[in-house]
């Protein structure tokens, strides 16, 4: 099973260190990562996405919570609206220009690059989106991918 | 005011009595500015001496401990003594120099990452890179140290910032967004926790070290009393209840009694108070108190559920809960527990065979002549005979190293306790291996005249390691053998300007302690010649449950 967290933590250096240390540390997976300013300067927000159990993810966010510079954390896993940013560099030889195009719109992309024989296509989505349109990229050969790792927000009035 | 006197100032506000550590190079501002202050310093001949004499003064006297120590190769000999107090929640402010800001980075002489490598056993850390924040920070560490759980907390100094100039305006509190200790244990659970008690044929109070350091000894043996319950203790927790009160049976787990054991495995309802539920102390997890209902009481919510399941979590500082939850609890009688406790307790008393020079039969002339004295231990046989046979009165009269299994830790915190103690006796029940690997220290008991005494149960092996290759490992004796037959702890102890004596025969074992304890002037190492094939028994086989407890006979 896979839980999304969201740690709001003090905006210092050193605390991305010691959440990972820590997730080192007590051998819990972090699959994704993603840190970002929040609406205070001070204060940096966490998205954690990491796979166990129930029993893993209590511990997680027990430990979490511990650290002195972890001010909340919440379990978003449902209920949520999760976000990820991709960059894909495909081939795009002339006659595949006008596929490629068509593709990016249908997926609500756009293309932010262009060169001789390449695009970069930006894309976001949820996860099943992006691994869609990573899909069909294959099939024109995929020079370089990054990819932000989840971003997400509980729907609705802020608790 | 420079920082290094600001910063002084600083710790005399907080009350600080007395510093362990070295100088050297990076923190020398620092010990500049401590040349004028009326706060004691230890110098210690080790840094991690230093860390563990601070922490057993920290245990002994419920005050925090203090630690100072230099860039680099001090800063990263008082790891180990860090991560000692942290398996134990004891509270250390520990400050070491680092090199100036502007050599970090460049692997500067004497430059270790010192904040990278105790992020993990520290509760928390600090390099101060503004000299304007130096004051707060000190506040803070004091604080993150000796509140909610206690643990240690490290605060890197770069030289340069020592030597600032910096106004002294020391916080009077504390504000941290992301820690806040809850003290009271919510209402509800506390009232569900006296229904399952009030239900529970077969109750029994499991008391950790939280229950010391929250002071709670007084509630713990009011609500044991008013249930009753049977207690037992980890060994943290050993001493939470005086070891004399017809409901405690000691402690429990790996080599506690069998009786302890059997009544822990057998009940129906474990109120557990400030423990942690370590494998030394429940044997094979899945196997542990299969009937048993779990209260479990805690101020750090993750220790709850971590090891073993758990029907009622109370989140709270024990001392706190305890009071609450006894008014809501009334006598009941539960005769046939009782009874059952009783026999297991006639049946298999602790025993060990008395031919020969047995260490056993040391320790229990030791508590003989010395039943008020604050006990330290090595680990290992020692440390295990000793929480065995040394009945302990009161809470803070036995310290030892139960989560990290620190050999080398009890002398100096010995000499810590000694320091936070000093109208009382102070004892290090030794091995001779653990001895050995911090003996210098002596020269620091010496030279301050701090009158420690240390009692060496010498087998010349690692007996704790010999017992489980003799067990384990079909006698296969791999390396454990160290020969401290052919030392003489006497005349290194006369050597350092201590008093030394050999013990060869039983015979001459009250005498020696008699001595030692006429000695006051002088710090003394007493070596019992004891034999090597003891082994600390009753025993839970590693992977087994606490019920398959083995003894001499089985």
């Amino acid at each position: 099973m896979r839980y999304t967290i969201a740690a709001l933590v003090e905006n210092k250096p050193g605390v991305l260190a010691r959440v990972a240390s820590l997730f080192r540390r007590r051998g819990f997976n972090i699959e994704s990562l993603t840190v970002g300013v929040t609406e205070r300067d001070d204060i940096s927000r966490m998205t954690i996405v990491v796979s166990g159990d129930e029993k893993v993810l209590e511990q997680v966010m027990k430990q979490l919570n511990k650290l002195i510079e972890v001010i909340k954390v919440s379990d978003i896993s449902s209920g949520s609206v999760e976000r990820e940013l991709c960059l894909v560099k495909v081939n795009a030889p002339p006659e595949k220009r006008g596929e490629l195009v068509e593709l990016t719109n249908i997926f609500r992309g756009r293309i932010v690059d262009v060169a001789k024989d390449s695009f970069i296509i930006e894309i976001t989505g949820d996860e099943e989106k992006i691994n869609a349109f990573v899909d069909l990229m294959r099939g024109y050969g995929i020079k370089e991918i990054a990819r932000t790792g989840k971003v997400a927000m509980v729907r609705g009035a802020k608790k | 005011m420079r920082a290094a006197e600001a910063f002084i100032k600083a710790l005399e506000q907080e009350g600080v009595e007395v510093v362990f550590g070295i100088p050297g190079g990076a923190i020398l501002e620092i010990y500049d500015a401590l040349y004028d202050s009326n706060i004691r310093h230890i110098t210690t001949r080790h840094e991690q001496g230093a860390t563990h004499a601070a922490d057993g003064y920290a245990r002994a006297s419920g005050k925090v401990g203090v630690v100072f120590a230099t860039s680099g190769p001090g800063a990263t000999n008082t790891v180990t003594g860090i991560a000692n107090a942290y398996m134990d929640s004891s509270p250390l402010v520990v400050f070491t120099g680092q090199v100036a800001r502007h050599l970090i980075g460049n692997d500067a002489f004497q430059e270790a990452d010192i904040t990278g490598i105790t992020m993990p056993i520290t509760k928390h850390n600090y390099l101060v890179t503004d000299p304007k924040k130096l004051l707060r920070i000190v506040k803070e560490a004091f604080y993150i140290a000796t509140t909610g759980r206690p643990g240690p907390v490290l605060v890197d100094i770069p030289r340069d910032v020592s030597m600032a100039d910096i106004d002294f305006e020391y916080p009077s509190k504390v504000e941290l967004m992301g820690y806040k200790p809850r003290y009271e244990g919510h209402p509800m659970q506390i009232k569900k926790a006296a229904e399952l008690i009030m239900k529970s044929e077969r109750p029994i109070i499991l008391a950790g070290g939280g229950v010391k350091i929250s002071n709670a000894s007084k509630e713990l043996v009011e609500l044991a009393e008013t249930i009753p319950a049977f207690v037992v203790t980890t060994l943290m927790g050993k001493g939470s209840i005086s070891e004399y009160h017809p409901l405690c049976l000691g402690f429990v787990g790996m080599h506690g009694s069998k009786y302890a054991n059997y009544a822990l495995a057998e009940s129906d309802l474990i109120i557990a108070v400030g423990c942690r539920f370590s494998d030394r102390t429940t044997g094979n997890v899945a196997k542990f108190a299969t009937q048993a209902k779990i209260i479990h009481i805690d101020i750090d919510p993750a220790e709850i559920g971590k090891n073993v399941r758990v029907d009622v979590p109370i989140v709270g500082d024990a001392k706190r809960v305890l009071a609450t939850l006894k008014k809501y609890v009334e006598y009941k009688q539960r005769k046939e527990w009782e009874d059952k406790v009783k026999e297991w307790r006639e049946k298999f008393p602790l025993r060990y065979k008395k031919d020969g020079f047995k260490p056993q039969f040391v320790v229990e002339k030791i508590q003989e002549v010395f039943p008020d004295a604050i006990v330290t231990t090595e680990v290992g046989q020692n440390q295990m005979w000793a929480a065995q046979y040394f009945k302990v009165k009161h809470p803070r009269q036995f310290i030892t190293s139960g989560g990290l299994g620190t050999m080398g830790f009890g002398f100096p915190a010995a000499m810590g306790a000694k320091v936070a103690c000093m109208d009382k006796e102070v004892i290090d029940i030794a091995g001779d291996g653990s001895f050995l690997m911090n003996i210098q220290e002596l020269a620091t008991c010496v030279y301050y005249n701090i009158p420690v005494k240390v009692f060496i149960l010498n087998n010349g092996y690692l007996g704790m390691v010999r017992q489980w290759q003799e067990l384990f490992y079909r006698e296969r004796y791999s390396a454990t053998c160290i020969g401290c037959e052919k030392v003489s702890f006497e005349k290194i102890a006369e050597g350092f300007g201590a008093v030394g004596i050999t013990v060869e025969k039983p015979s001459e074992v009250l005498d020696a302690l008699k001595q030692a304890k006429e000695i006051n002037d002088a710090p003394v190492v007493v070596d019992f010649r004891v034999d090597y094939q003891a082994k600390v028994l009753p025993m839970v086989p590693p992977g087994k449950s606490l019920k398959e407890i083995i003894d001499e006979e089985d």
